[in-house]
């Protein structure tokens, strides 16, 4: 299954409602303002890492890039993708389910 | 039949395919007009006859609270179509327990009979569906 | 593979008429089939010809319409919601057609996946 997060971490609690329901083997793709929980050095960060060690994190490039976010500064391990890798992640994972 | 289903002739166009849809609810009523267009989505999914449940997580457990009185915004209160949805086969109706706790609601402030589940079930039937929709 | 789409909401308040149009581009570049993007909530307003965002911005509604035009995508408009917010067929732009929430069901039956794109 993948699961989308579109909010900021910092604005709603998406990201615990989907971090609380994605299974291990699972993934998650951050787009739009769900980008920032994709940067290290915040408090979400720990929690994301936490999440990391059972579901596999993808982020949006194009979103990352329009919002001035460093894709060198995004946490290690979290995959950057463009819109085509964002199609991919639905055929590998199969359902998906948008955290909106 | 075909006005409802919006000019689909099932038996042609589905090929008798059943499939699970979960219609997952995170948001509260009346703020935003999501849970109700939502609602208007499961009554058209009956007619299709699919594998259908509905989830309530988050603030989208408010939409089932007791006691909606709505007279006085003069919007329409869709709760009682919650109790209607078995009258259309659609029984399958989920709540999670952590989404409930923390709200201070329990089973009894519900309009409806629910099956009240962990997030960890939760997450396996939706992990067994087709297509999850969420508003 | 065969996608359906759904966008929930309207053009240029949110992103995600903008997300599911360039999810919808990348997947048909792919070579996958869309067979599908059913606009509900505020998101029928992305069928509105009326609109006409300034020079230098991306124009959300005939993007859909050249896309769908393009590459046989049926664009469907959710009646119930268009009613309420005034989205008829005279305002309807090219590609795009007013029915019922059936076709939202059945595209979740027929495609092999349903993406959710809103607020």
């Amino acid at each position: 299954m993948l699961h989308t997060v579109n909010k900021s971490p910092f604005q709603t609690r998406t990201l615990e409602s989907c971090l609380r329901h994605a299974l291990p083997g699972s993934a998650v793709l951050l787009i739009e303002d769900g980008v920032y929980a994709a940067m290290q050095g915040t408090p979400i960060a720990d929690k994301v890492r936490a999440a990391m060690e059972q579901v596999r994190f993808y982020v949006l490039g194009p979103d990352l890039e329009a919002r001035g976010m460093d894709g060198d500064k995004v946490i290690e391990g979290i995959e950057i993708v463009d819109y085509g890798g964002f199609v991919d992640l639905t055929i590998e994972y199969g359902t998906v389910q948008s955290w909106l | 039949m075909s006005e409802v289903t919006g000019g689909v002739e099932m038996e042609e166009e589905t090929g008798g395919t059943v499939k699970k849809f979960m219609f997952v609810n995170r948001k509260a009523p009346y703020g935003t007009i999501y849970a109700l267009e939502a609602l208007e989505v499961v009554l058209i999914s009956a007619a299709f006859d699919q594998d259908v449940s509905l989830v309530f997580l988050d603030d989208g457990v408010y939409q089932l609270k007791k006691g909606q009185h709505t007279k006085a915004v003069d919007m329409k209160n869709f709760s009682p179509t919650y109790r209607a949805l078995e009258g259309y086969d659609i029984d399958k109706l989920y709540v999670e327990k952590e989404s409930l706790e923390q709200r201070g609601l329990t089973p009894d402030d519900l309009v409806v009979d629910v099956q009240v589940l962990s997030a960890d079930e939760i997450s396996k039937l939706m992990a067994e569906q087709d297509v999850v929709l969420s508003f | 593979m065969k996608f359906g789409i759904l966008v929930n909401e309207g053009p240029f308040q949110h992103q995600a008429s903008d997300t599911a149009y360039h999810f919808v581009k990348a997947a048909l570049e792919k070579g996958h089939e869309v067979h599908r993007v059913f606009f509900y909530h505020d998101g029928v307003n992305n069928s509105n010809k009326l609109s006409e965002p300034q020079q230098d911005d991306r124009n959300i509604v005939q993007r859909w319409s050249k896309l769908a035009q393009e590459h046989g995508i049926d664009l469907v408009v959710c009646v119930a919601a268009a009613l309420r917010r005034g989205i008829k067929d005279e305002i309807l732009a090219p590609g795009f057609r007013i029915s019922g929430l059936g076709q939202l069901v059945e595209s979740g039956i027929q495609a092999d996946r349903l993406v959710v794109f809103g607020d």
